[in-house]
Formats: structure tokens, C-alpha cells, sequence
């Protein structure tokens, strides 16, 4: 099994998302440094829409995770509703 | 009343779709292949360009809204870290010294990514590749730009980036970024794409990005990390353009297999040497530290390659050449690049020293098998000879890597006492190399890199001087002479550390006592 792994920048817009991705994957952990959030999880990671829609109480569209986002790993699977980060075909 | 319709949106896959194809066309008065030339002598066969995917689906559209959004967060930054004179709240004056490698030798490989792409972009036929290249393209330019806005608030104030754009064409360690990028625009579009895009940006971005840039947070320098964090956010989209074109080059053909593993063994080993100079970064000029380089190596190198190249093995992928020297010098390449450095500082634009006491402690915790024992002896020779009014500087030019182009400094596998040394006999001439990788990928096309400038041999050849000098003349320095061609401000922006203008100026602002006269 492999980890995949998306980072960060440590800031107020990041916040929801760190917390959406711990919320629907209970296997992920979270690594801060200094300006960077980072998160590891075995063979692969969901990011919900709903999810961060719910902790912000307004629309979040996935495409956003761009300006924030410092780096992944793993293949992408994305639509309007979701991101998986995994290592599955 | 009227009623609303509704038109119904379409989803991220079918805009992605709409946005980026039907984009080409069947070409009518000259035939395809001789308007794009390029997309075929290497060997690579394509049956269906319409499998190329961007797994991001972005589309222009979107990015130019994403993009506009990070331009606007990180010039606010910058803007307040000039307003703020951030640059009295970093750490330690050491610290910039940094940032002069990084406007030196690493935003000027921006402006080659940037060309690059534009370059390779026109080359493919298939036009989800041309506009993935066409967004990398206009990525690379916005990176060199942002950069050199962030650094240029530095320059008012430090030596040593004065000349960065001259200094990238002719100072002799500052060849080897650049001749890594002249081997990568000179190669065909796809093995640019697996030197650039998989090579550079999947496997070995992340350790110059991340954990130095954290590292920038860490000694208070914000405008670093800021236009760090935003041009790795659009490394996340190009290091998955790098594994998506490794993916469709090999479910393209069998045939393209070969030919792909050749290209990773080649650019996973030129990157890595390129890296060294990072290696050094991390460990002797972050007065700060977050992580050493061998842990940045463990992480992210192979923890994530590993994990790569496990999933790659199901199409006959195996790990590159090197991976295993690559793995074994991550306990002391950047000891051995810091020492080389220390050594010819006379000729580098930039202040080398030797760690305090408490950082000589950090190594020793962090490279618990290799710094105590070989790198630590010899810092401290350099200390004491330092104290006693002689502070060493190497005049003797040292002999270079016909591949990478980095000084005879790395050692062989197994020994770190014994410096490596390999040579290959190529039409009457003799040439060498640092390493088993470096000597086989000149072996493969010694045609291409016996044409490499090599900077020592162009000093004695006589090519590095300005043309109104006269070598012959009484008291001629040839040195000093190089000196004056890099047009380096021979006092300011060379030498040790300590004594610099750099060093006695930040203590001033700092309304501090100099760095060098605590005990």
C-alpha cells in the first residue's frame, strides 16, 4: 500500500478543506510546518464538495482548491462533486 | 409570466471536453507530418492523441480566473513585505544568501521552462498537449516574473544579485542549471516533456518547493514563501501533466517503453544532480531549519517516487538507474557541495562560512552516520585556520563533469573517503565524468555533450576575459580578470561571511552589534 498526500498553504481559506478531507477520510493525517499543511493517507483521499460547503455555509466549487493548493501525489480523479487523490486505475 | 428555463450546466468533464477539442484540424494544402516535424523522430508512436487527458480539466477559462485570483493574494504579500521592510525580520543576513543562489540559478530556468513549453506546445498534433503546454508556458513566464519582483526588494539592499541574468550565462556553477535546461529545450517534445514535466517536476520539484520554502516561513521571510507556495501551486498541475504524458506515451505502444525508461534513467539523474545545489540550501544557509535535506529526500523522494514507480511497474517500468547512488548520497551531498563552495567563494557571488557551534549539532543529530565523521573534521580545520588570519580560498580551477557540469566532488558508491572518477575515449579525446550515470548518459550521445561549455576549460582557454585585456602583461590575475568578465563586485558580493558588507549593514539596520563579534 502507498500513501498519497495533498499540501497547503496554512491559511483561513485552507482551513474548511483541511477539515472537510479529515472529516470523510478517517485514515488521513494531518502534518503541519511552518506555512503548510500537509495530509497523508493510505491508497487514496477524498475531497467532498458538500463537505466544505457545509463547514463554510456557502458554495465552494473544487477548481477553487487551485489557489491554495502547494502540492500532491497520486493519479486525480475529479468532477463538479468530489477530487480523489489514489493510486487505484 | 414568463417561465425561467433553466439551461442545464455542463459538468467539468464535458466542459473540459467542449474547451479542448475539436481545437485542430486535419491539415488540407501541406501534409501533417511536415507541419508538425518534431512529434515523431524520436521513436515515440501515437494512435489516438484524443487519449490525452488533463486530470485537472482545467480550461482556459478557469485558469486564467485561478490564476488571476494568486497573482492578486501574492502581490499583496509582496507589497506589504517592501512596505514593511520584511527584510529586517529575517533571521539571520546568512539567510539571503539563499535567495541570491535562487535568483541565480533557479528563477533563470523559469524563462527556459517557459520557452520550452511554448516551443514544445506547437510541436504535438494533439491539442489536449498543446494547451496543457500553452497553460505551463504562460506558468513559467508568470514564475520568473514573480520571483524576480519578489527578489528585487533584496537586491536594493544585499549584495551578490546585481547581475543575475549576466552571471547565469558565464559563472561557473551556474552552468550547470543551465546546461540541464540547454540538454532539455534541445531535445525532442516528448523527451522534453519526461526530462521537464515527469524527471523534474513529479519526482524532484517537491524538495526544492516545499521544504525549502517552508523553510523561507520559518526565518521569517514571507515573500519567499509566498511566491514559493504560488508558483508550487502550479507545479501541482504540471507534475500532473508529467505523469499523465508518462501514462499516454506508454499505454500509446509497447515500442514506447524502452524509449521512456532511457529518458527517466537520463533526467531522474541529471535533476538530482541539479538538486545538490538545494541539498546545500537546506542544510548550511537556513539559519532556521525545518527539516534536514536527507529527511526532504526520505519524504519526498522515496516515499512518493517509491510509491511512483511500484504503480509504473505495470508497464514495465522500473525505477531509474541511479535511484540507489541518488539514495545513498542523500547523507552527504550537501556537505560535500557546502565545502566546495567554502572553497572557491572567491569566485562565487555569493558569502559562504562555517556553521556555529549549535548548528555543527544539528548535522551531527541529523546525519548521525555520516557528518561527524567525515564533514565535521573538516569544518573545523577550515574554523581554526580561519581564526588564525587564513581563511581559505581555493585559485586552483577544478575539473568538471562533462554531463552535469558539477565539480569533481562527489564520492564513489560505498566509500565517502574516495572521490569519484570515470572518463570515456570518444574520437581522439578524453572525457570525464562524477559518476557511472553521468558517464553513461554521455556515452549514449557523446555528439550532443562534448559540446558542453564547460567553464574551466573556457577560462584557460582564454574565453572568459573582456576583450581589452592582455594576458601577457606584467602582474596579470587571471582570476580577477574572470572576475571582471562575470562583472562581479569583487569585496561585496564574494568571500566569507563574516567581515561582508552584507554582515556589517544588516547588523546596522538591526541596530545590533555585527553577527561575528558575539561570543
Amino acid at each position: 500500500m502507498s500513501n498519497v498526500f495533498i499540501a497547503f498553504q496554512a491559511n483561513e481559506e485552507s482551513y474548511p478543506i483541511v477539515e472537510a478531507i479529515l472529516a470523510d477520510n478517517p485514515k488521513a493525517q494531518a502534518v503541519h510546518s511552518p506555512g503548510l499543511v500537509k495530509i497523508d493517507a493510505p491508497d487514496s483521499l477524498t475531497i467532498r464538495r458538500e463537505t466544505i460547503e457545509g463547514q463554510t455555509g456557502r458554495p465552494f466549487d473544487l477548481q477553487q482548491l487551485h489557489i491554495n493548493l502547494v502540492t500532491l501525489s497520486g493519479h486525480i480523479d475529479e468532477d463538479d462533486d468530489q477530487f480523489t487523490l489514489s493510486w487505484k486505475h | 409570466m414568463d417561465t425561467r428555463v433553466l439551461k442545464k450546466k455542463l459538468g467539468l468533464k464535458e466542459r473540459y471536453a467542449a474547451m479542448t477539442r475539436g481545437l485542430g484540424w486535419q491539415t488540407t494544402y501541406q501534409p501533417m507530418d511536415k507541419v508538425f516535424p518534431y512529434d515523431t523522430y524520436e521513436g515515440i508512436k501515437i494512435h489516438d492523441w484524443d487519449k490525452w487527458e488533463d486530470p485537472f480539466r482545467l480550461t482556459m477559462d478557469a485558469y486564467w480566473k485561478y490564476q488571476g485570483e494568486k497573482e492578486r493574494k501574492l502581490y499583496a504579500v509582496i507589497d506589504a513585505f517592501a512596505q514593511n521592510n520584511g527584510q529586517l525580520g529575517v533571521t539571520d543576513a546568512r539567510y539571503v544568501n539563499a535567495l541570491k543562489l535562487f535568483i541565480q540559478g533557479v528563477t533563470p530556468l523559469e524563462y527556459y521552462a517557459h520557452r520550452g513549453f511554448a516551443h514544445t506546445g506547437r510541436a504535438f498534433r494533439g491539442e489536449g498537449a498543446r494547451v496543457a503546454c500553452q497553460m505551463q508556458s504562460i506558468d513559467e513566464l508568470r514564475h520568473y516574473q514573480t520571483e524576480t519582483h519578489a527578489i528585487s526588494h533584496y537586491n536594493k539592499y544585499f549584495n551578490g544579485m546585481h547581475h543575475s541574468n549576466h552571471w547565469f550565462d558565464r559563472v561557473w556553477y551556474l552552468s550547470v542549471p543551465k546546461s540541464f535546461f540547454e540538454d532539455a529545450v534541445s531535445a525532442g517534445p516528448f523527451e522534453f516533456l519526461t526530462s521537464v514535466s515527469f524527471s523534474f517536476e513529479y519526482v524532484l520539484t517537491n524538495l526544492l518547493f516545499v521544504p525549502f520554502m517552508s523553510g523561507a516561513a520559518h526565518n521569517g521571510d514571507m515573500s519567499t514563501v509566498t511566491f514559493g507556495f504560488s508558483a508550487q501551486s502550479d507545479e501541482s498541475r504540471h507534475m500532473t501533466l508529467g505523469i499523465e504524458c508518462i501514462k499516454f506515451m506508454l499505454e500509446q505502444d509497447p515500442g514506447n517503453v524502452p524509449i521512456v525508461q532511457r529518458w527517466i534513467d537520463k533526467w531522474f539523474w541529471r535533476g538530482y544532480r541539479l538538486l545538490t545545489l538545494v541539498a546545500m540550501m537546506q542544510d548550511y544557509m537556513l539559519p532556521k531549519r525545518v527539516m534536514s535535506w536527507k529527511e526532504a529526500w526520505e519524504m519526498y523522494a522515496e516515499s512518493n517516487g517509491g510509491a511512483l514507480f511500484k504503480d509504473l511497474a505495470r508497464y514495465g517500468i522500473r525505477e531509474p538507474l541511479g535511484w540507489k547512488d541518488a539514495c545513498e548520497g542523500k547523507d552527504h551531498i550537501s556537505h560535500q557541495a557546502w565545502n566546495t563552495f567554502y572553497n572557491y567563494n572567491a569566485a562565487a557571488p555569493f558569502h559562504t562560512w562555517v556553521p556555529s557551534d549549535e548548528e555543527m549539532a544539528w548535522l551531527s543529530e541529523k546525519y548521525p552516520e555520516s557528518f561527524d565523521k567525515y564533514h565535521r573534521p573538516r569544518l573545523e580545520h577550515f574554523r581554526e585556520q580561519q581564526q588564525a588570519g587564513n581563511r581559505f580560498y581555493n585559485k586552483t580551477l577544478p575539473m568538471l563533469c562533462t554531463t552535469c557540469q558539477i565539480p569533481m566532488l562527489f564520492t564513489e558508491p560505498g566509500d565517502p573517503t574516495k572521490i569519484c572518477y570515470r572518463e570515456s575515449d570518444w574520437r581522439g579525446n578524453k572525457y570525464h565524468f562524477c559518476s557511472d550515470h553521468c558517464k553513461g548518459i554521455f556515452d549514449f550521445e557523446p555528439e550532443k555533450f562534448v559540446q558542453s561549455w564547460l567553464p574551466v576549460h573556457q577560462i584557460y582557454q582564454g574565453h572568459c576575459f573582456k576583450s581589452d585585456v592582455d594576458p601577457t602583461k606584467e602582474g596579470f590575475d587571471p582570476l580577477l580578470a574572470v572576475l571582471d568578465y562575470y562583472e562581479m563586485n569583487v569585496g561585496r558580493d564574494n568571500f566569507d561571511f563574516e567581515g561582508s558588507e552584507d554582515q556589517k549593514n544588516f547588523a546596522a539596520w538591526r541596530g545590533e552589534t555585527k553577527q561575528g563579534d558575539r561570543t
